[in-house]
């Protein structure tokens, strides 16, 4: 199975995302690059809009992902709460 | 042919200041720590101040309240000067929006004159009571100990201000900019029977040593109350009574209260799980200040919503309290 990936802007915004992908996805592979964080896992990873805004400490909309998103890999299921990335063939 | 993009990494020589590393680790920190942790003196003051021998310059014997380390109030919302001013420029931005709109459309004359009579008697003293919360704010502000809670208390006391003036202009737009509502409502404030229950609270408030006693005091205690009678009951009542086009008006006020209250629940919750020392603290404290604080407003609110309000808005502070795991 191939890893799904997700790069965001390295940003004030972007780093509380990457904080809370880090705690809801155990085993996840966080690389800094110039300008860009881009974290891999294996399988299946999540984003979801409770974790984040607890981190953020304010509303956040699971679109507003989208504000910072640079490139992801991996079939997306969106709903209003939950961002998941996974390979599903 | 294929093209191979090639990038050069400079790593950063550090990830940032040595005191924030030591916190939490060498990473890239957030704006927020920068500005926030240890960044108030603790050590070597060249003397005490004059006006307060016992104390340092900045010392936290000033509170009952005792933590181990005052920087676990960390502020939910993350704000340093930055964010502050730009989440706060954003709310202006709609306030004033949603300010012309009512002007423009003339709104104030759907109102009947018994809301108005209402808005000025009951409602615009309300910024003399944010007035007193600046004081309170500020008051702790100046001799809090860490800038996790400095700075937050600072920002709640210049917020009290920007209400206090959307209260005002409501009284303004009543009165089409002569000013008269707000002396009326001032002497109300100064005059009116149902008022100084409330007026002797803020005064005693303002006199309390304690900057924690007052914050309780203050944003925990009659806030709470406050912000459900006035912009929740209050609100709901003026809906009925073909009013609805206030709430504009105070829905700065409203979205403000949701904001602030996350961070006011978080200092809670943390000074009660230091201790039991400190909780049993804080439950004094709320219980002598909330009995005062429901007597205050006993004729306020039953002039206002009716009977039952006041008990409403006490179930309200109950559950937030319980949740921040007090009185459990």
């Amino acid at each position: 199975m191939s890893k799904v990936y997700i790069a965001l802007q390295d940003n004030d915004e972007s780093r509380y995302i990457v904080e809370a992908i880090e705690e809801e996805n155990e085993g996840c592979t966080i690389i800094h690059m110039p300008a860009m964080i881009r974290i891999e896992r294996e399988h299946k990873l999540v984003v979801s809009r409770e974790v984040v805004e607890e981190k953020m400490g304010r509303d956040w909309d699971i679109q507003e992902l989208h504000l910072n998103l640079i490139t992801l890999g991996g079939n997306v299921d969106e709903d209003d709460d939950l961002f998941t990335l996974e390979w599903k063939q | 042919m294929s093209v191979e993009i090639k990038t050069a990494i400079l790593e950063p020589v550090r990830n940032t200041f040595a005191h924030i590393e030591r916190r939490f680790g060498d990473k890239p920190a957030t704006r927020y720590q920068e500005a926030t942790y240890d960044v108030a003196s603790e050590v070597n003051f060249h003397y005490r101040p004059l006006w307060q021998p016992e104390f340092e310059l900045n010392d936290p014997g000033r509170t009952k309240i005792v933590m181990k380390d005052w920087y676990a109030f960390k502020d939910p919302r993350q704000f340093y000067y930055g964010t502050y001013v730009q989440a706060r420029a954003k709310q202006q931005e709609v306030a004033e929006s949603n300010f012309s709109f009512f002007e423009k459309r003339d709104l104030t004359r759907f109102l009947s004159e018994d809301v108005k009579e209402k808005l000025v008697r009951l409602v615009i003293p309300f910024r003399h009571v944010e007035q007193a919360a600046n004081l309170n704010n500020v008051y702790g502000s100046s001799f809090a100990y860490g800038t996790a809670i400095t700075q937050a208390l600072l920002y709640n006391g210049m917020d009290r201000l920007g209400n206090a003036q959307y209260l005002s202009r409501i009284g303004l737009i009543l009165d089409g900019n002569s000013g008269d509502t707000l002396t009326k409502a001032k002497h109300h404030w100064m005059e009116d029977a149902a008022w100084q229950g409330v007026r002797a609270y803020c005064e005693a408030n303002i006199c309390v040593d304690d900057w924690f006693e007052s914050f309780v005091a203050q944003d925990v205690v009659l806030d709470t109350l406050v912000a459900d009678l006035v912009y929740n009951q209050f609100d709901a009542w003026l809906q009925e009574n073909n009013a609805q086009d206030v709430g504009m008006l105070t829905e700065f006020i409203r979205n403000w209260h949701k904001d602030t209250n996350r961070w006011v629940d978080s200092v809670v919750k943390i000074a009660a799980a230091e201790s039991a020392e400190n909780k049993a603290k804080l439950e004094e404290w709320i219980h002598v200040w909330k009995n005062k604080a429901t007597i205050a407003l006993a004729p306020l609110a039953a002039e206002m919503v009716g009977d039952g309000a006041l008990e409403l808005a006490v179930a309200t502070l109950t559950k937030r309290l319980n949740k921040a795991g007090l009185f459990k």
